[in-house]
């Protein structure tokens, strides 16, 4: 894992310093609201619903078990025991006093954690596979790369005003888990040739105009990652629009000027800025190879798996390591009637205690809000599951219907138009009660609470987006979407649910998949592309289909 | 607010500056975080007139704003829209908001 040094510590400590003049000056009246707003949201300070909300970036997802222990703090601490993970790998606080806000950013710096570049017109945290390291089918390691564009881009003189924020992903694995082909860029590392390189995706996006990335470069040698991605973010700093909050994303940039143009200003721009990277990000890419290499595996054996709970939680929450006696685990954030997400200080030390205990010490936050442990000897997994169980952690339905992901939407969010959260309790508990989630099989379900999409809805299996109609929420339904290598943008299924119908439809559009497919395999995203809407729309509106009929 | 537009009952909220709980503007002056106890504004002027009189308070809260309400049964004032709502009592997952609290 990257260890700050001398440099990463004295950065720190002064912006903590200087956040802390801005917050005593915003007190004492020396700075208005308006001056002070901007300086608040660049270190991640936003004004909610309710209260104060911090977000703390988890670079690329990974954390020690250290640094989650000073997440539990700061839940314990400053807010209401519990913090918020985000399908950006960063936590939330939903509850600070804007007076405590140094003292948490003080208290993350002692563990290499900020609040940097977690909101505002700026390149965001930067986003990896959550399996990065660990994952049998990755070509490499991406969390070198996605620390290298961290330091690249973070206090970047050139970028702290694009035309609008601006987000990156990494993998390092040909089945997509970062959603790379629905942000600004999307990196995917690729070997040719003995070579390590990227396929460049650019123009990804979801929000208001959902559109999937498109590949600007086939491959790009990985020497050339830092100028190829300035040119992108330059390029876009130039031609970006300005004059329309709705139209500034490089999605719409790489929309409305066109790839080959794009492509054509990029590796213009990159010729240009290539001979001004004089080698020193190499060298650093080399410090941060050997940072992230792999913990001294110890070897492991398989243990027995009788007790039919841990059998079932092994069949689904754990993934294929690179090593065959190790496995993946991912700790479910999503017990049924849960908030997805959240977790409270307690199960954060624990999360910490097991990963110290059974895991390397290592962590690391999914985009779908769920806790990864990303090397459990084999042999660990029946005591790991009995201590996770005994904190209400044991939930064996990672990537089955319930394991939703859902944005904190009206209950806590000030630009939603809708709740998401209790839809997602809601939904849960009913296919809880119905006991059909292992027989459904794989299938994503995101809820969004505006338009805005952080719920990642366009991309869910069934999508969810919460609007408000008249002064009621609505909710509209969209199907057939994916986040992963074969990503598409799901198509809504028609008029939306009130909020008291919206649980309802979505058990008829499952029953009705049960009745659909041909088999266990054909799963609902398989079946949806196979069968077309149609018969998915006459579960979902029955009585037009009895009318039609 | 649209001239065209008859006015509507409305109450001044804002957010704490230090805490940042949500708050609402009482007769007297004071700031409340129960909604009933907010003032409910009911002539566009003197509305406008108690919004400048939030908005002078810049080291006491932030945000301030006019939201619609309505008298309740016991003539006390009651959040129109479901965000003002939400608002006033807290999220819905737990039982723990600022304004939920003191009710």
């Amino acid at each position: 894992m990257y260890r700050y040094d001398d440099f990463d510590r004295a950065f720190l400590a002064e912006r903590n310093a200087q956040f802390r003049a801005q917050v005593a000056r915003r007190l004492d009246g020396s700075l208005t609201e308006d001056e002070f707003k901007p300086l608040r949201l660049m270190n991640g300070v936003y004004l909610q619903l309710h209260a104060y909300m911090l977000r703390v970036a988890i670079p690329y997802g990974t954390l020690s078990s250290d640094q989650m222990r000073v997440l539990a703090d700061l839940a314990q601490r400053w807010d209401k025991g519990y913090g918020h993970f985000t399908t950006r790998q960063n936590i939330q606080y939903n509850w600070p006093k804007l007076v405590d806000i140094p003292d948490m950013l003080d208290r993350l710096s002692d563990v290499g954690l900020h609040a940097i570049q977690t909101s505002g017109n700026t390149i965001r945290n930067v986003t990896a596979d959550h399996f990065a390291g660990a994952a049998a089918d990755e070509v490499a390691d991406p969390r070198p790369y996605a620390e290298l564009l961290r330091q690249w881009s973070t206090d970047h003189p050139e970028f702290q005003f694009l035309p609008r924020k601006f987000k990156i992903a990494v993998t390092g694995a040909p089945n997509d888990r970062a959603v790379t082909r629905a942000h600004d860029i999307g990196l995917v590392l690729k070997e040719r040739d003995g070579q390590l390189g990227f396929e460049v995706l650019v123009g990804g996006g979801l929000g208001r105009t959902p559109m999937i990335g498109k590949t600007v470069r086939d491959f790009l040698p990985e020497a050339d990652l830092l100028p190829y991605c300035e040119a992108i973010v330059s390029v876009y700093n130039r031609l970006g629009r300005r004059d329309n909050k709705f139209k500034a994303r490089i999605k719409i940039t790489v929309h409305e000027t066109g790839l080959d143009e794009i492509r054509r200003q990029v590796e213009e721009r990159f010729a240009e800025l290539r001979p001004l990277f004089d080698g020193t990000a190499l060298q650093v890419l080399d410090d941060l190879k050997a940072q992230f290499a792999p913990p001294a595996f110890a070897d492991s054996t398989d243990a027995p798996v009788v007790d039919p709970l841990l059998r079932s939680w092994v069949d689904t929450n754990t993934a294929g390591h690179k090593r065959a006696d190790h496995a993946i685990v991912t700790v479910s954030l999503k017990a049924h009637g849960a908030t997805p997400g959240d977790a409270t200080a307690e199960q954060m030390r624990l999360m910490a205690d097991l990963a110290e205990a059974h895991a390397y010490g290592e962590l690391r936050i999914s985009h779908e809000q769920n806790v990864i442990l990303p090397h459990v000897p084999r042999a660990a997994l029946p005591a790991l599951h009995a201590r996770l169980r005994e904190a209400g952690l044991g939930t064996a339905n990672v990537g089955l219907a319930s394991d939703i992901i859902a944005c904190p939407g009206m209950d806590y969010c000030a630009l939603a138009t809708a709740r998401s959260i209790p839809v997602a309790q809601q939904i849960a508990e009913r296919i809880d009660a119905l006991k059909i989630e292992h027989e459904v099989g794989h299938l994503k379900i995101k809820i969004s609470g505006c338009i805005n999409a952080c719920g990642h809805h366009h991309v869910g299996h069934i999508g969810i987006l919460g609007l408000d109609r008249a002064g009621v929420e609505n909710y509209q339904i969209t199907l057939g979407g994916d986040g992963s290598e074969r990503a598409a943008i799901g198509e809504r299924a028609g008029p939306g649910f009130a909020y008291d119908a919206i649980v309802p439809a979505i058990e008829r559009l499952i029953l009705a998949y049960l009745d659909l497919r041909e088999g266990p395999d054909d799963t609902f995203l398989d079946a949806y592309r196979r069968l077309g809407p149609a018969p998915f729309k006459a579960a979902l509106y029955p009585e037009e289909a009895q009318d039609a009929a | 607010m649209s001239r065209n537009r008859p006015f509507t009952p409305k109450v001044v909220t804002a957010n704490l500056l230090r805490e940042g709980d949500v708050v609402y503007l009482t007769a007297a002056g004071d700031w409340s975080p129960d909604h009933s106890a907010a003032e409910l504004l009911t002539e566009a002027e003197h509305a406008n007139d108690r919004l400048a009189l939030a908005e002078a308070q810049p080291l006491r809260v932030v945000g301030a704003y006019l939201a619609d309400a309505r008298p309740g049964p016991d003539g006390r004032p009651e959040p129109v829209h479901f965000r003002e709502g939400f608002r006033a009592t807290g999220p819905s997952n737990y039982a723990h908001g600022k304004a939920h609290e003191v009710q």
